[in-house]
């Protein structure tokens, strides 16, 4: 039955759904993943996609299809056949003890990215009409103990802040010797008993702890100000997609009901407070969040797209991630020599790398084999390899130097393609290709190389 | 160092000893081998090939392979999201002689990632099934089977293998075994003798975080050692959980701490058991109910299972990167600066690493052989240094059980795990060390589940 079905589907995909919901596993699960060449590390990203439940898979392998290997011309044309058809493609390359991932992908739009430490978005510095009556509503000095005691700290710094404008002239605290003072201002306000000394107010503590991020200023973040001053936020067409109508409509509200702000998140953290209380308080911010997200919904309206979910809650945390082509990396005229060289200034970063992969597929293309796959080629091949190296400098105008080592490390190899190297790929790149499905978290941009030998990895954008 | 030359080098001073775990029977498998063409072609490159990043001592050669594929045991500890993994790397790097503990059964929430076990095979005990999977998969593979808590085992037994790789589920297990391993650590005149270091590959995964990290024991950083980079549990204040509650997590932990034992829902004596459904609806409903009462929304089935069960989320690719990591050491690694121990991965914004060197505590109550002082004043209760012995962060004890010489005989102060003692024994919690009749530089000796040796403290007196 379909209520069976999807009792079992929530059982068996519970501890997944946990980290990118319902909605998530939807996408998954509509989703058709095209595998090219059943390697090793194809497979080891197959079986880490079939487990969390992709919808479709065509799997197309190199060797039944032609007899031509997977070389980077094939790569580059399929490339633009992929770009051209805006269908996002992801390179992964198992060679020897070094992994290899390259993202392309046009335009990949984050509504929800789950960052690790967000910072909260409380208000404290210009306080919305709502919770500034809320915090007019307590009178701290003549709560209570027990009130006094479990008041939230968001109204104490807020009360204690409204003291201190009033004595500096409307100044927040900025700098530490000042944010200190403040502190200590807070700290005058726990309870006293009859022998003069100070109760345990834990909720006063809090305050005092957290007065460093509840003064931050509302801010846009630099990201999300970004997006909204692009060019696909400022010419919205008919074509454009539902996250750029989406921005355009957080934009206007920005400009209008928002003075300057994005809409307020709505959350808060936990602290120590009666129920009521941080109920209470808790509904201040929920109510306007609710408020700000109708008013946002108004300007999509007027921006004639139909969203279907609209997320002021995440406006904060909005990313949007752009590749460059497979075609502007290789071609010589828009090659990021920048990045190549500023890394190569360590002749030991993963970089080198990178530029011995393309030496390598370089040596394919002249011999029809890669280095070192037999052991008679290995000792022979290192100075073939090494005129390849030095063409691709060459045509690149590259001017780095990479040591012998490397060339000899990967005639080495043979194109080995160790199981735990490919293990790891498949699982780092079934991730990403999930990313992308999901429209959840962050993909890389867009070359991530790992290092087995020294458990190490780095991403450059090339 | 190379862990597969370091086992090679124990392994050559096993020959010496007579082997009495050989006579051990071995279940399962074929035993016989049946290779084809390029078989091992990937791994032999590394291998048989010298390279100039190789470590000083590496020497290439066939016998490396051969000890791989013949000799060298290796023993998995949990068949679980690393586990499978795990098992899967070792089977197909060439590893034919693998044991793996596991003591749990195969749940369907097991299968978004532990892709050894079908839907069938709910129920089934986990070691069973991966090994029956992995022998039949692999040609020449022989995964041996354990159904059992890694405390049911003893020296004999983990004195066997050459490399010891966990994908446990709790920090407890895993100090059991970091505890196990030190105790087979063999000193001669006081120097270490290396054949007698089992290394230890501990992994770790939690939605898309996850670490891997290489212990030798008694040469590197031990789990202990690193004891406070773990995240201390999430434990609510009672007086929250009691009578003001703000989260939807307060009112299910009210209903299963508070409720579920005074209204026993399910009859006298039974236990919530956050796998039974019925267990669970119930809980769900009567959160719903606490939550109403303070106008706190949130509660849903998933959460009151969430946090009944202390679930992680999880995902195959993660596992897979972790397993994938972990075992590098100890197949391929041969780096030429193999001080980094301890690795790290989160891919929530890209994909992230960290490699770094843990470095051994001087002090560490496990590893460090430094006698553990206790500092107390002699008025100082028993419940006291109880307390320490659980809260501190670098001890983090579970159920600590004391004992010391009184007066020439072995006395129990105080002993949590069997009920008739713990009665006994209690009153001494709130007696003073004086009245116990323990005196300064007294030792006393503390058994835990964290530990499977009994360890020894020295007691301090201040004034």
């Amino acid at each position: 039955t379909m209520a069976a079905t999807k009792t079992s589907k929530e059982q068996r995909y519970d501890r997944q759904l946990r980290l990118w919901g319902d909605h998530g596993q939807e996408a998954l699960e509509n989703a058709h993943v095209c595998l090219i060449n059943a390697t090793a590390t194809g497979t080891e990203t197959l079986k880490n996609l079939v487990l969390p439940g992709i919808g479709a898979f065509t799997i197309v392998d190199g060797h039944t299809v032609s007899g031509e290997d997977v070389g980077n011309n094939t790569c580059l044309r399929l490339g633009s056949v992929l770009w051209s058809a805006s269908v996002p493609f992801l390179v992964c390359k198992t060679y020897g003890l070094i992994g290899y991932m390259r993202l392309v992908v046009k335009e990949h739009t984050v509504i929800e990215s789950h960052p690790d430490n967000a910072l909260e978005d409380l208000r404290l510095d210009q306080p919305f009409a709502e919770l500034k009556s809320h915090i007019q509503s307590y009178d701290l000095e003549s709560m209570e103990k027990k009130d006094h005691s479990h008041t939230p700290w968001i109204i104490i710094v807020a009360k204690y802040l409204e003291k201190w404008l009033s004595e500096h002239n409307s100044q927040p605290p900025k700098n530490y010797k000042e944010k200190e003072a403040f502190r200590q201002l807070i700290r005058q306000g726990i309870l006293k008993n009859d022998n003069d000394v100070p109760e345990d107010e834990e909720n006063f503590e809090e305050a005092v702890k957290n007065v460093n991020t509840a003064l931050n200023p509302t801010k846009i973040p630099t990201a999300v100000e970004d997006l909204i001053n692009s060019e696909q936020c400022s010419n919205i067409t008919s074509q454009s997609a539902s996250f750029w109508v989406m921005l355009r409509a957080i934009k206007e509200f920005i400009q209008s009901e928002g003075n300057g702000s994005l809409p307020v998140r709505g959350t808060i953290p936990d602290m120590i407070a009666d129920s009521q209380k941080f109920i209470n308080l808790q509904n201040v911010y929920r109510e306007k969040a609710m408020q700000d997200a109708a008013a946002v919904s108004k300007h999509v309206e007027c921006i004639l797209q139909s969203v279907g979910k609209v997320s002021c809650k995440n406006a904060s945390f909005l990313r949007v991630v752009c590749c460059r082509s497979l075609a502007e990396e290789y071609s010589v005229d828009s090659v990021n020599k920048d990045e190549i060289t500023s890394y190569m200034d360590s002749p030991d970063s993963e970089m080198v790398l990178y530029l011995m992969l393309r030496a390598v597929d370089r040596f394919y293309q002249q011999h029809s084999r890669y280095p070192g796959v037999y052991n008679y080629q290995v000792e022979e091949d290192i100075s073939k390899l090494k005129l390849c190296v030095n063409s691709l400098l060459q045509e690149y105008s590259l001017n780095v130097n990479i040591k012998d080592d490397y060339i000899h490390e990967f005639c080495r190899y043979g194109a080995a393609e160790p199981h735990t190297v490919a293990a790891f790929l498949g699982g780092s790149a079934a991730q990403e290709v999930i990313k992308i499905i999901s429209h959840q978290f962050v993909p890389f941009n867009n070359t991530f190389i790992y290092n087995a030998m020294s458990q190490t990895s780095a991403t450059f954008q090339l | 160092m190379n862990l597969l030359l370091f086992s090679l080098f124990r392994e050559k001073k096993r020959r010496r000893v007579v082997e009495l775990t050989e006579k051990m029977v071995v279940d399962g498998g074929t035993g016989t081998r049946c290779e084809w063409e390029g078989r091992w072609n990937h791994v032999r490159k590394f291998l048989e090939r010298s390279g100039p990043f190789t470590h000083p001592d590496f020497e290439a050669s066939t016998e490396s392979l051969q000890f791989m594929l013949d000799t060298c045991k290796i023993l998995v500890i949990g068949a679980g999201g690393l586990g499978c993994e795990l098992l899967k790397d070792l089977a197909l790097s060439g590893f034919c002689n693998i044991h793996v503990v596991d003591m749990d059964t195969i749940d369907v929430s097991n299968l978004n990632r532990q892709f050894l076990f079908r839907p069938k095979d709910v129920g089934r005990p986990k070691a069973d099934v991966a090994a029956e999977f992995i022998n039949s998969r692999i040609p020449g593979c022989c995964v041996v089977p354990h159904c059992k808590k890694i405390q049911d085992f003893d020296e004999t037994f983990y004195r066997q293998f050459h490399i010891i790789v966990c994908g446990l589920d709790s920090i407890v297990a895993r100090r059991w075994m970091n505890g196990m391993l030190l105790s087979l650590l063999v000193y001669e005149d006081g120097v270490l003798d290396p054949s007698s270091i089992i290394p230890l590959i501990d992994g770790g995964t939690e939605g898309f975080k996850g670490n891997a990290r290489v212990i030798l024991p008694g040469m590197t950083a031990c789990i202990d050692c690193t004891l406070e980079l773990y995240p201390p549990q999430i434990n609510f204040p009672m007086c929250t959980i009691a009578s003001m509650p703000r989260l939807p997590e307060h009112c299910i932990e009210y209903v299963r701490i508070l409720l579920w034992p005074k209204e026993k829902p399910f009859g006298d004596g039974v236990g919530l058991d956050g796998d039974d459904p019925d267990h669970i609806q119930w809980v769900y409903q009567k959160s719903l109910e606490r939550a109403a009462e303070f106008s706190i929304t949130g509660v849903t089935y998933r959460l009151t299972q969430g946090v009944v069960k202390r679930i992680i989320p999880a995902v195959a690719s993660t596992n897979a990167v972790i397993a994938g990591k972990g075992q590098n050491p100890g197949i391929v690694k041969f780096a030429y600066i193999p001080l980094n121990n301890y690795m790290v991965f989160n891919d929530v914004d890209g994909l992230y690493t960290y490699t770094f060197e843990a470095e051994r505590k001087e002090n560490c109550s496990a590893c460090s052989q430094v006698p553990q002082d206790l500092h107390f004043s002699p008025s100082s209760k028993l419940q006291e240094v109880l307390d320490y012995l659980t809260e501190s962060a670098s001890l983090q004890m579970k159920s600590p059980a004391i004992t010391a010489t009184v007066e020439g005989k072995n006395k129990t102060l105080y002993l949590q795990s069997v009920a008739s003692i713990e009665q006994r024994t209690r009153p001494n919690l709130s007696k003073t060390l004086k009245e116990l009749g323990l005196s300064d530089g007294q030792e006393l000796a503390i058994a835990d589940v964290t530990t499977p040796q009994t360890m020894l403290f020295r007691l301090s007196f201040t004034s």
